[in-house]
């Protein structure tokens, strides 16, 4: 048995309806694209949580190392001119 | 779920004290720990070993049922048991692919599986001789498995809270279903009575002991409830689930088998629980260590499985090497 070759890893995104975006699901093994997304049909969706599927192969996503999040995503934390609401209107304005 | 690069890596911490008292203040603020973060060498091994006999149980969980598929009474009854079986193969397949998210392979696991190091649910080595089983499955074994999953979704570990979330969302039918097969064959002749009622008699005991050994003599507990990989002790979901159940039982005229069942008003801090009779921890070990009544088939049928799928895989893969090679050309 540990002779066979490992089947491939693919990574799930379903879209719930049209207007959302794809979102990750979950991971399964299949030979190859076609038979990942019918894997993901059935492993996925028994209960139409979607109406479109996309599968990319695991080896294909790389990830930010969550080592350095903080040097990654902290420097947005005091930005907060990137805010509307730091900036001061007249209420006489109204909504803008 | 971005496992590929874990696999086979060695996924070696330091674990100085400074370390481990990091990740517990993590846990401590109800952080999830995601599978790229540095964990304790045992908080990996206990969810790899944790995880995977979860994702054995809801696949040989398919064993029992499966068997009564083409035996339904009526279509009502068999579109019902196809798809919850079918349910516990997409749960195995969430559960699996949870664990690989910690670096352990899915051929390892199924080998772990079929050699038998890894262990699967007790309850699914007894056997299934009537169809009033298939309701007390629903109810009893399904309702037991909730009792444990729902505050398993709140788990520390993500992936696994996530599948549970998943899980627990799809496995209220399977409840529902079973509990309402048992009350048809309540509200039938005396003959369909009396099955639901030796059914409930054989299941009772073996679904108690699905929460695991007591608190007292279980090895897992102490450590899993501090990394909060477990939020309930063995003996508290036992307790929550008798509670919860044996009124189940008397609302449709079952009588469930422990003549030391007594309603105790002091229980659950004033609220009121059930006493009941001794568990037989005997039993419990033997059908861990290999010896119930079904543990030979249910092995031996997952191997045929996996087995005569094996020229199913080989010819995916070779097919897709093909496919490859012809593309580049």
């Amino acid at each position: 048995m540990s002779t066979e070759p490992s089947m491939p890893l693919w990574e799930v995104f379903i879209r719930p309806r049209v207007g959302l975006h794809h979102k990750h699901v979950g991971s399964l093994h299949a030979a190859d694209s076609t038979l990942a997304l019918q894997a993901a049909r059935d492993v996925y969706t028994r209960r139409e949580e979607g109406d479109s599927i996309w599968v990319v192969a695991s080896k294909n996503v790389h990830a930010s190392d969550p080592g350095k999040a903080a040097e990654n995503f902290d420097p947005a934390g005091d930005k907060i001119y990137r805010h509307p609401s730091f900036y001061d209107i007249p209420d006489d304005v109204g909504h803008m | 779920m971005y496992s590929q690069g874990l696999i086979g890596a060695d996924n070696k911490t330091e674990e100085t004290q400074a370390f481990l008292d990091a990740f517990q203040k993590r846990i401590d603020a109800e952080e999830k720990i995601e599978p790229n973060d540095p964990m304790p060498l045992a908080y990996r091994n206990t969810l790899i070993r944790m995880i995977g006999q979860h994702a054995h149980s809801e696949i040989v969980g398919m064993l029992p049922e499966g068997n009564w598929i083409t035996r339904a009474p009526t279509l009502r009854r068999k579109v019902a048991l196809l798809a919850k079986v079918q349910d516990e193969g997409g749960h195995g397949l969430y559960l699996y692919s949870a664990a690989e998210t910690l670096g352990v392979s899915r051929e390892q696991m199924t080998e772990e599986l079929l050699d038998g190091t890894a262990k699967y649910s007790s309850i699914f080595n007894y056997p299934t001789p009537t169809w009033a089983d298939i309701g007390t499955i629903g109810w009893l074994v399904d309702g037991a498995a909730i009792m444990n999953q729902v505050p398993l979704c709140r788990c520390s570990y993500g992936p696994y809270a996530r599948a549970m979330i998943r899980v627990c969302k799809e496995e209220s039918f399977h409840q529902r279903q079973g509990y309402e097969l048992v009350k048809t064959l309540c509200e039938g002749t005396a003959e369909q009575k009396a099955m639901a009622q030796d059914s409930l008699d054989r299941w009772w005991w073996p679904s108690l002991m699905m929460f695991g050994p007591s608190d007292t003599d279980s090895q897992h507990s102490d450590k899993s409830m501090q990394w909060k990989i477990k939020r309930f002790t063995n003996d508290e979901l036992r307790q929550k689930f008798i509670d919860a159940t044996v009124p189940q039982a008397e609302l449709i005229g079952l009588t469930v088998p422990d003549k030391d069942l007594t309603w105790n008003p002091t229980k659950n801090r004033g609220k009121g629980g059930y006493d009941f009779g001794e568990i037989n921890w005997d039993e419990f070990w033997r059908v861990v260590q290999g010896h119930g009544l079904m543990n030979k088939d249910r092995i031996a049928a997952r191997k045929k499985a996996w087995d005569e799928g094996a020229w199913v895989r080989e010819a995916a893969q070779a097919y897709a090497a093909k496919q490859q090679s012809s593309s580049v050309a």
